[in-house]
């Protein structure tokens, strides 16, 4: 069974880069996909970035999303509509400890409803 | 008055004009109550839609305006890409298979790209957004008979203003409260430059 896919957007790739570092020290075996900065590496987000990410987090479990301020939840929400597909979950948890607690969770071989309600739970 | 594809485009190119023009004006707007990329991120994201349908070969102008959506949700960069992104697929969906446009049914398209607006942002008319410029456009386009150039520019203009005194709830400006009053939200601005185009390329039209 393939582990659910995490994605993480960030204003900055810099805050998803290092996120991901921290998460990869204890988790290796979870799909997670980066959408940081904008198409040239600026500070904002793109659509384009966000929309590549879920689809290479998707391992066939689907994916939980989870994004920083302001416009990465609006763009998220644009790709997961477009994508037409219920894999798709946005997180409302904050970024740092949210992905952490659900990388834990998808390691455990949960599913994507599983580990979105075992991320709501910890907020 | 009808709108065609090339009225479409040349709205368009004029909206660039403005943005292209307004660049450091919408930005130092920004830079009082957000990060101050708004005008960076408008004046990229119109030069792109003019380069984009300068190359098109369009039978009506739902497709102008759908190209216009996809390449500002791609190419703006904040969150003024999926809130305009969506008002032009909108407009673009509403006028579907219709070419010439005629007024109702740009006033019913201007409408659905107001609703659109406010799903993706879940902000209402006084939380210092752009809807604040949209709404009142949707409703003066909606009631009049006879779409008047002076007059859609002037509601634009007035409703621009008056987010001044507001206090932004939505969007960045939110974090600065009590701080975000006293200027005019960057997102109403541009969206004046958008509608002051169309009210003068319906002027030249006449
Ligand atoms: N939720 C919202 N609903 C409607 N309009 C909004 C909303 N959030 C922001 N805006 C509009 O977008 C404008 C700011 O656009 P801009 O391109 O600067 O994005 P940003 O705020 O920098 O994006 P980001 O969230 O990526 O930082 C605001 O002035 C406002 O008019
Ligand atoms: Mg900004």
């Amino acid at each position: 069974m393939a582990a659910v896919g995490l994605v993480l957007i960030s204003h900055s790739q810099k805050i998803v880069s290092g996120l991901h570092d921290l998460i990869r020290q204890v988790i290796t075996d979870v799909p997670i996909e980066l959408a940081g900065g904008t198409e040239d590496g600026a500070i904002g987000t793109s659509v384009d970035k966000i929309m590549k990410a879920i689809q290479k987090a998707d391992a066939g479990a689907g994916v939980l999303v989870f994004y920083d301020l302001g416009s990465a939840k609006m763009n998220a929400e644009m790709v997961a509509e477009m994508l037409e597909t219920d894999q798709i979950i946005i997180s409302e948890a904050p970024l740092v400890e949210g992905a952490y607690v659900a990388a834990v969770e998808s390691n455990m071989g949960k599913s994507l409803e599983e580990v979105n309600e075992a991320v709501k739970k910890e907020f | 008055m009808e709108i065609d594809v090339q009225t479409a485009i040349s709205w368009l190119n004029k909206a660039n004009e403005k943005m292209q023009a307004e660049k450091d004006y919408l930005t130092k707007l920004d830079q009082e109550t957000g990060d101050g990329d708004h005008g960076i991120n408008m004046a990229r994201g119109f030069s792109e839609v003019e380069n984009k349908i300068a190359n098109g070969n369009y039978e009506t102008c739902a497709d102008v305006f759908k190209d216009t959506a996809m390449t500002l949700m791609s190419k703006i960069g904040g969150a003024s890409g999926p809130l305009y992104g969506t008002a032009f697929l909108r407009l673009s969906t509403a006028l579907k298979g219709q070419d010439p446009v005629d007024e109702k049914a740009f006033a019913q398209g201007v409408q659905a790209a107001l609703e659109g607006i406010q799903q993706r942002g879940k902000a209402s008319v006084g939380e210092k957004t752009m809807v604040d410029v949209w709404q009142p456009i949707a409703a003066y386009l909606q009631e009049t008979s006879a779409i008047e150039a002076a007059q859609l520019e002037k509601i634009a203009k007035e409703a621009m203003e008056a987010t001044k005194d507001l206090i932004a709830t939505k969007g960045r400006a939110a974090y600065f409260k009590e701080r975000s009053k006293g200027a005019i939200d960057p997102g109403a601005a541009s969206s004046f430059y958008l509608f002051s185009a169309l009210a003068e390329v319906l002027k030249e039209a006449k």
